[in-house]
Parts: C-alpha cells; structure tokens; sequence
C-alpha cells in the first residue's frame, strides 16, 4: 500500500510541483561533470568552464520531449539525424580551447546553440555557421532569445570559415569531417587551437586537438574522451 | 487438394521471399546484422504456431480450408501492415547504452516482425496436422514454394524497389487464401476481407507509408538534412541501395586523411550512399591532374611515392576515387574490381563525363566480381594492391561493423594478395583510426601472421604503416623494404605531417611528431606484435585484435567481455565510444529470442498439461532440444561460409536457406524407407544418419576451404549450384533425425509430440542467435564441431534410451 502512495505521489508530483529546480538540477550535473574529470588527463577542467556549465539553461537547449533529461550528462537527440552534446565532452572540448575574455571564436555546427551559448559566456565573440537550415534558425533564435548578443549564427558552409570576421583564436568544428578543412587551418591565428570531436553520433570517440604555432606548424594531439590506459592491463 | 497444395507452395513462396526482403530492407534502414533477428523471427513464427495448432487442433481440424484461408489471409495483411507499423518503432540502437528504453523498442520490432511469419506458419503447420495422409505432396510442395521464393525475390529486387516488392509479395499468400477460400461454401465475411485487401494492393498502397525509413543518423539521412541537398539518383539490388547525392550549397568533400598541410582543396564530388551509409565520393575531374592534386596528399597515396608507372589492382573500386588516385600518379595499367556493377557504373556512364571519363581511359580495366575469387585467378601480376576505405567513419567507429563478415582482411586473404603482387610489388591497406587503437594494430597482427605463414621468417622488414591523424595506411611488400624506400616513405610522410607507425629499423621517437597520441600505441603494439611475446600482448590488450581468418572473418570485432564493465561505467566519462554496441545488440537479440520463445513456444504448452508416460519428457526433450540446436548451428555456420564462396551474404542466405530446406525436406521425407531398409536391425537409424552428418560435416571443415580457393573463380551461377551440390548429402542427412525421433514418440508417448516440436522450435529460435555469437567468439569451425556432437550426444541418448 505504501509502494502504490508512492507511485501514486510520483506520477503526480510534475503535475503539483510545477517546473523542477533546474538550478540545483545544473549544480548536480556540474558536480557529476567535475567528479569524471580525474578521467580526461591530468588536468581538471577550469573553474570558469565548469562555472559556465553551471549557468547555462541546458533544458532550453533541447526539444520539449528530452527536456526532463537536459540535466543528465549524456548526449540527446535534437532532431534532424543530431545531436546535442554530452555535457563532460562540452566541457572537455571547451577547456581544450582554453578560451579568454576576448577571443574570437569560429564554430561549424551550430547544432542546438548550446555550446555556442557555453563560448559566448567566456569569450568574446562567436561566429556559428550551421548546414542543417531549420537547426540554423532555431538556434538563432534560440540564442537571440536568452540574450546571447555575442554570439552570430548563419546558414551555410563552414568548409571556407567565415573570412570577413578571421583569423580566429579559436576554431570548433563540430560538424563530421573527413578532413581538417585546409581553410579553417588557414583562418586560425597563430598561437590558436582548433577542436574537432570524433566518432558516431552519441559516441565521441577522441577529440583531436590542432595547434597552430607561433611560427604557423601545425601539429595534432588525439585525445581519448576518456583517459583509458594501460591498453595492456591486467585481466 | 491440388488448390491446397499450390496455396502451400505460395505461402511458403512469400514467408522465405519476405525474410530476405526483410533483412534487405533492414540492412537499409538499421544495420546489416539485424539479418540474424530476422532468421530468428522466421523460426519463432513455426515455433510459436506449432504450439498454437497443437492447442487448438480439435477445434481447427473441422474448420480446416476456413482456418488455412485464414491464416493465409492475415499473412499477407500483416506483412505489409507489420512492415509500415515496424518502420514507425523510433529505435535507434546508436542510443541504447545511453537510453534503456530501446531494448524495450527493439522488443517491439521483434515482434512485429514475428507476426506475419507466424500466420505464415500456421498455414504450413495447418496443411500438415489435417492433411496428415498428404505430408510428403504437401511437403515438396512447401520446399519447392520455398526455393521459388528465394529466387523470385532476388530477381524482384534486381529490377524493383523493396518497398513495390513487398506488396508482391504480399499477392502470393492472398492468392493462396483465395484458392482454399474458394473450395468452402460461401464465406461472406472472409470474401469481402479478401476483395477489400485485394483492392488495396492493386490500387497501392500509399507510398508515404511503405517508404523506408532510414534511421536518421544513417550517412544518407544526415546529407539530405544539409540545405539545398537532393538526391540525384537512386537504384536498388540485392547487393544494396545505391544512392547519389548532389549538395551544391554544401559540397561534399570526401578526402579521408588529407594532409592537413596539403594546399589542395578537393574539388566538387556527388556522394554515394550504399544502404543509406557507407558513404563514397564520385570526383569532379576535368582531365587537368592539378584539379585533383589532394590525391597526393593522403596516406593511402604512399605506394606511389616508391614506384614508378606501377600496374595497379584495386579492390572494391567503388566509385572510382582508387582508380583516379592511381591514374593520377601515372599508373601504367588500372585493373579495378568491384562486386556491385552498379557503383562501377555510376563512375562509367551515369556521371561518366562528371567524373572525367576514367574508366574509359586505355590503362583501367573495370572488372565486375567479388575481390577474392578475382585475385585467385591471378598470380604476380600488380606492383601495387590497393585497398581503400571501405566503410564510412560513423560506423566504423561505433561497432557497427562488428557482426559484418568481411573476407577481404582476413590472414588468408593477405596470402593471396601477396601472391598476386609481382617482386618487389606493395599492398597498400587504408583503414580509419580509432583511439584506442584497434583496427591498425589488429591489420598489422594479420599481416605478420599472413607473412610468417607465408614463410617469411622477420616480417618486421615487409611492413611498414603511416599514419595521419584519422586514416592509417599499411605497406606489405613481397620483398624486404629497401633503404631507399624507408628514405622516400620518411620524406613523404614528413613533408606531408604524417606520422610513420612502423618502418623496419625506425626509432620509437619518431613515431608520434606530428599526429600526437597519447602514447605511440600503434608503434608499441608492432613491436610487441614482431616480438616474442605477440601472443601475450594480443590476449591482454583491451580489445580483440587477434587477427581475422577465413574461419572468423570478423575483421570488425573488437569487443571484449571483461572490457565492458569498464567502458560502461566510463561512459559518463566520454568512455561511449568505446562500446562496440553491435555485438551487445546481438547479445539483447539474443535474450529476446529466447524469452519470447520460451513465452510463446513453450510456456502455453505447460498450461495445457498434457500427459505422457513417466520419463519420456526428459529422455525427448533432451534429444530434440539438441536436434534444434545442431540443425541452426550447421546452417547458419554454412550461410556465414558460404559468404566468402557467394561473394555477398544475401546470395548465401537464398543458397544456404533454400539448399537446406530441400535437401533436409527430402531426407526427411526419405528417413522412413531409409530405417527400413537398414541392413543393420541392432543401430539405430538415427546413429547411422548421425554417423553420416558427422562424417560429412568434418569432411566439410577440412574440404571446403580448399574447394573455395580452387572454384571461387568460376561464374556465378556455377557456383550456386556447387554450392547447392555441397549442401545437398549433408542436408539430406540431417533431415532425418527429427521425423525418425518423432515416428518413435508417437508410438511411446503421443501426447509429448506437440512438446518436441516446442522444444525444437524453440531451440532453432536461440540457436540461430547463438551460433553467430559462437562463431565470433570461436570460427565457423567450432560451431560445426559443436553441431556435430551435439547430433552424436543426441544419437548416443537415442541408441541409450532404445537399449532402455
């Protein structure tokens, strides 16, 4: 009898209570997020990106049906064969940009917004180029909408980068690529980091990192999304 | 009866033309292993309705044509509506270790799909449990359907979509209901179900329904959602959907590995979908070289940097980018092989002018076959092989490939290829890289093993692998790699930031310059793999990278058990992609099928408690559980063999599947007169039988690799019927332990009789499963062997129980 109480003040609760307490439901996924870092290397994640992951509203990133799983550190499907992000690899991919107050960043693959609205709060500006024509527009508006003046979005190809608004500090290409476009490498100020996540949708597999020096070599790190080493370890 | 017998032959017709429709179309709109759930499901539905006819005999028996026709009818209704209903279950198996939700998703989709086999069945099982006294008219008629079926849905694919033959199909069981409808007295309600569904099919049913629904994070359905795209042009086979696509505002730039230093952008390209993934690229080429200079400035390109003029052999030539690369470097002779000659035909006439005429170019051959019944045709020919990438990234990334039986990477595939390379000739393998590393390293394992079987006493000399940061190109001499070439590897390499993973004599810091890796992993593991520890480092690695043979073409497979609790609980941790998912959807199959089997094979016969004498339950039970068991086993370790012989596993699904039914079908109907006639009265006829398919099967195990070697050159059609030759005594053989078994028990305890076709049901239902896993985890030759005793152990319990 006490079960069926339960269930029964379960299933009613959303009704009586009204939206959840998003704030503390971000503080708990900053926490879960900060708690796996000891996976990504040595390095823990900023303070400031993991401040960052705690301000901005996932859940109005999301379609209405995934909204009561915008908190879970996993990624969801957006529509449109996407999706967004886990929040441990936004965090990881924006930490490896190692963003500043007033870097100008270049993302190809606006997606939902989401990582765009992470950027837009820790450096200056972002340029956001999208394929997919009705992801374009939501974002758009959706990042309108919150506020997130810095952050210019635009349909199109981001294979060229965005000349008018180069070189930047920073470039993410979140779109599948089968190659470093030689273009964006070329829009890249020395001294710049590109991110590119890889692998299947809901599966990132590595993240390759380009730095670009100060004397234009370029070289690449492949970073596993999860440090998984010794490879030969004990069985 | 001749009505019933030819309404037999359709329904037997339509259910085997709908499994290898079915596991076309799935193949299309999920993922090629999904063909395993699909046999499953097929034997599920007998199963399932051997239990439902045994339960309600007294009550079908007097309404026999009504009940065939019936049945027939909801057949073909429900194998359109199940296929439109299926289409609409939002699984995404990309999601299922995030969302366990999707199990229950892919719990639906099994059982819609059991469904029309299960009507299907119900007629079969009907026409034999009422028409007893017609069994073997009634059973030649229903193999004879089955064959037909096979063929018929092959050569429908070849010339219509699946979707338009679908509702042919779908016609065959209509007709048959109709027929035996037509012998009852007027049965208004049926006849006017009949007519309105008839109507239906005639006039169409709505294409928006029956289209295929291609899982949104298939390569096709993410190009068509960039702006502007469109699809150009799309045709269909057996060997799969092609579809061409134009992106003019986003262009398609396909160039696995390019440099990144390179200064080439790769020209316009039309993408190429097979099955809706896979994706391939048809280069824009206007006959000047510098349009496509990109060409030299990937990994796959090194083989030319060390020959000059080379006569080049590509396997699985797609759609042209090998041949272009090729040509572009000067080759003097181009023979390209590819399997669907409607790849190769895109290339040639379609776009022929888009793509710069190259296969009209004097020095290329285009040659339509299957990549190792061609190399075994020709010896020391090339100075260079090339194997380009054959899947797309996506999925080789996420395990999607696991379950897919690949005999171009397996260790006695490399020996061929090294015989068909002149002195001094290169085998060039490109594959994606994946961190951790799997398919390098497992590619450099197979090449060590292919060269020390071949005699080559330091393979370390012969190979030599580079690496860019997401594609990884293998070198395989036949000769020792000269200085000359380590110095051209390293120079172009260098100039172009691509990183050297192995060269004979190199030093492991200059493994991991430009294309950092957390550690130089892929380097370490060919040391280690060279070494004298190589078997010792392949069973601690993480992943399986043991390397694929003929008998385990799982080139794909990387998973390992005791690797999964780890990787699950880091999958928060971005560990997601280290799950190799198409195995574990293999496994949930797996236990789907055997509960579903269990609820509705044998749990409705335990409540209907029937009775037999004391003892026989378990003596039965035991010995057509095993029969189930070994029977799927043997055939489905045959489909998978036959794959190599076939060239393509829907081919070998039609050869395999149609073989054994005729030929058990025969030795079936042949098992009585065959234990009568003995000239042994003291064996047991199902010893003799047993002996007979433990004889053949060995024989196959040690023969068949030497007869597909020898006639996998031979045309198509003779090697049908070879195969069909090869199945024939086999199959025959193991036809006869099920009815002999059953002739026994319904002297000694009749009332057991509904159970043993449960307990065989059921068992084929899991064992169709099972041995894909067994075969992955162990060879298609441990699967036979297991078949083989588990036939002896039934035989022996036979003779045992019989002596008793």
């Amino acid at each position: 009898m006490r079960a069926l109480i339960a269930l029964a003040v379960m299933l009613a609760a959303p009704a009586v209570a009204g939206d959840p307490d998003y704030a503390a439901l971000r503080t708990d996924l900053v926490d879960e997020v900060r708690a796996y870092a000891r996976y990504a290397g040595d390095n823990p994640f900023s303070d400031d990106v993991l401040a960052t992951l705690g301000r901005v509203e996932r859940h109005r990133f999301v379609p209405p049906g995934q909204v009561r799983h915008a908190y879970e550190n996993r990624p969801l499907p957006i529509g449109h064969g996407q999706t967004i992000s886990q929040p441990y690899i936004v965090a990881l991919m924006t930490d490896l940009l190692e963003p500043d107050a007033d870097d100008v960043v270049l993302e190809v693959g606006t997606g939902s917004g989401y990582q765009a609205a992470v950027l837009a709060e820790l450096v200056g500006r972002v340029y956001t180029i999208e394929i997919v024509e009705a992801l374009a527009t939501s974002a758009g508006e959706r990042l309108q909408a919150l506020g997130y003046d810095n952050v210019t979005t635009r349909l199109g190809d981001g294979y060229y980068g965005w000349e008018e608004h180069a070189p930047f500090d920073s470039i993410i290409v979140t779109a599948a690529a089968s190659h470093v476009p030689p273009p964006l490498i070329d829009q890249l100020k020395p001294g710049g980091r590109m991110v590119i996540p890889v692998g299947a949708r809901f599966m990132t597999q590595l993240l390759l990192l380009l730095e670009k020096g100060s004397d234009g070599e370029v070289v690449t790190r492949q970073i596993a999304a999860v440090r998984f080493v010794p490879l030969t370890g004990e069985h | 009866m001749r009505r019933l017998l030819i309404a037999t032959l359709l329904v037997s017709a339509a259910a085997i033309g709908y499994e290898i429709l079915l596991m076309r179309v799935l193949s299309v709109v999920q993922w090629h292993h999904f063909a395993y759930m699909i046999i499953s499901l097929a034997l599920l539905g007998y199963g399932a309705s051997g239990t439902f006819i045994a339960l309600l005999r007294s009550r079908l028996e007097p309404r026999f044509e009504a009940a065939f026709a019936g049945s027939a009818l909801l057949f073909s209704i429900s194998m359109v509506i199940c296929f439109i209903l299926a289409q609409r279950v939002p699984f995404n198996a990309l999601e299922i270790v995030w969302d366990y939700g999707q199990l229950l998703n892919l719990a639906v989709l099994y059982f819609a799909f059991f469904v029309p086999f299960f009507f299907a069945a119900c007629c079969i099982g009907l026409a034999f449990t009422c028409r007893g006294s017609e069994s073997s008219r009634i059973y030649f008629f229903d193999l004879f359907g089955a064959g037909l079926g096979a063929v018929l849905v092959i050569a429908l694919l070849f010339a219509i979509k699946p979707q338009t033959a679908l509702v042919l199909l779908a016609v065959l069981p209509l007709s048959g209901s109709i027929l035996v409808a037509s012998t009852l007295a007027v049965r208004l309600p049926l006849g006017i179900v009949q007519f309105a569904w008839l109507m239906l099919l005639a006039v169409g049913v709505p294409q928006a329904h029956l289209g295929l629904r291609i899982s949104e994070y298939k390569g096709l359905a993410q190009a068509l959602e960039v702006v502007d795209s469109r699809i150009l042009k799309e045709t269909s086979s057996p060997l799969g959907l092609i579809t061409v696509v134009d992106s003019p505002t986003v262009p398609v730039r396909h160039a696995p590995g390019l440099s990144f230093g390179t200064r080439h952008v790769p020209p316009p390209q039309l993408a190429v979908f097979t099955d809706a993934d896979s994706m391939s690229a048809i280069t824009r080429f206007d006959g000047r070289p510098e349009s496509v200079a990109f060409l030299g400035d990937m990994t796959a390109a090194v083989p030319f940097a060390l020959l000059d003029q080379p006569a080049v052999l590509v396997l699985g030539a797609g759609t042209g980018a090998d041949v272009l690369m090729a040509l572009f470097h000067g080759a003097s002779r181009v023979d390209a092989v590819e399997l669907n000659p409607q790849l190769s035909g895109l290339v040639a006439d379609t776009y022929g002018d888009f793509a710069g005429r190259i296969y009209d170019d004097p020095r290329v051959t285009v040659i339509t076959g299957e990549a190792r019944g061609f190399v075994a045709r020709h010896v020391g020919a090339y100075d260079v092989i090339q194997i380009g990438l054959l899947d797309s990234f996506g999925a080789s990334g996420a395990g999607v490939q696991a379950l897919n039986e690949s005999y171009i990477y397996t260790v006695e595939a490399l020996i061929d290829y090294l015989d068909d390379l002149a002195p001094g000739g290169f085998l060039a393998i490109t594959r994606w890289i994946k961190l951790p590393p799997r398919d390098s390293i497992k590619l450099i394992a197979t090449a060590i093993e292919a060269l020390r079987e071949s005699g080559v006493s330091e393979p370390g000399r012969r190979i030599a692998m580079i690496r860019s940061w997401n594609t990884s190109t293998l070198l395989v001499k036949r000769g020792d790699i000269t200085s000359v070439e380590i110095g051209r590897i390293k120079a172009f390499s260098r100039s172009r930031s691509f990183d050297t993973a192995w060269l004979p004599g190199m030093r492991a810091d200059d493994a991991n310059r430009y294309n950092r890796l957390p550690q130089p992993f892929i380097h370490e593991a060919a040391v280690a793999l060279l070494g004298d520890k190589a078997g010792d480092f392949r069973d601690r690695y993480k992943f399986h990278v043991e390397p694929a043979t003929d008998d385990r073409p799982y080139f794909s497979h990387f998973f390992r058990w005791r690797t999964l609790p780890e990787v699950m609980a880091l999958r928060k941790a971005g560990g997601a992609g280290l799950i190799e998912w198409g195995y574990l959807v293999l496994v949930a199959t797996l236990l789907q099928a055997a509960t579903l089997g269990l609820a509705l094979i044998l749990v409705p016969l335990a409540l209907a408690k029937q009775a037999w004498p004391a003892g026989a339950g378990r003596r039965f039970g035991f010995y057509f559980l095993l029969l189930g068991l070994a029977f799927l086993f043997v055939e489905m370790a045959f489909i998978q063999k036959f794959t190599l012989f076939l060239g393509n596993p829907l081919y070998s699904v039609a050869v395999v599947l149609s073989g054994f039914l005729l030929f058990a079908g025969l030795g079936s109907a042949a098992s009585e007169r065959f234990a009568r006639q003995l000239p042994w009265p003291a064996v047991s006829p199902v010893t003799v039988a047993v002996a007979a398919i433990a004889v053949l099967a060995l024989l196959y195990v040690a023969l068949l690799p030497i007869l597909f070697d020898r006639f996998i050159g031979l045309a198509a059609a003779a090697r049908i019927v070879l195969s069909l030759a090869l199945i024939a005594p086999l199959a025959f053989f193991m036809g006869m332990p099920f009815p002999l078994g059953l002739i026994r028990l319904m002297r000694v305890a009749p009332g057991f009789v509904p159970w043993a076709w449960g307990i065989n049901g059921f068992a084929s239902v899991v064992s169709a499963v099972l041995a894909t896993l067994l075969a992955i985890e162990f060879g298609f030759n441990a699967v036979i062997v297991t078949a083989t005793a588990l036939y002896a152990v039934a035989a022996w319990d036979e003779a045992a129980s019989r002596a008793g």
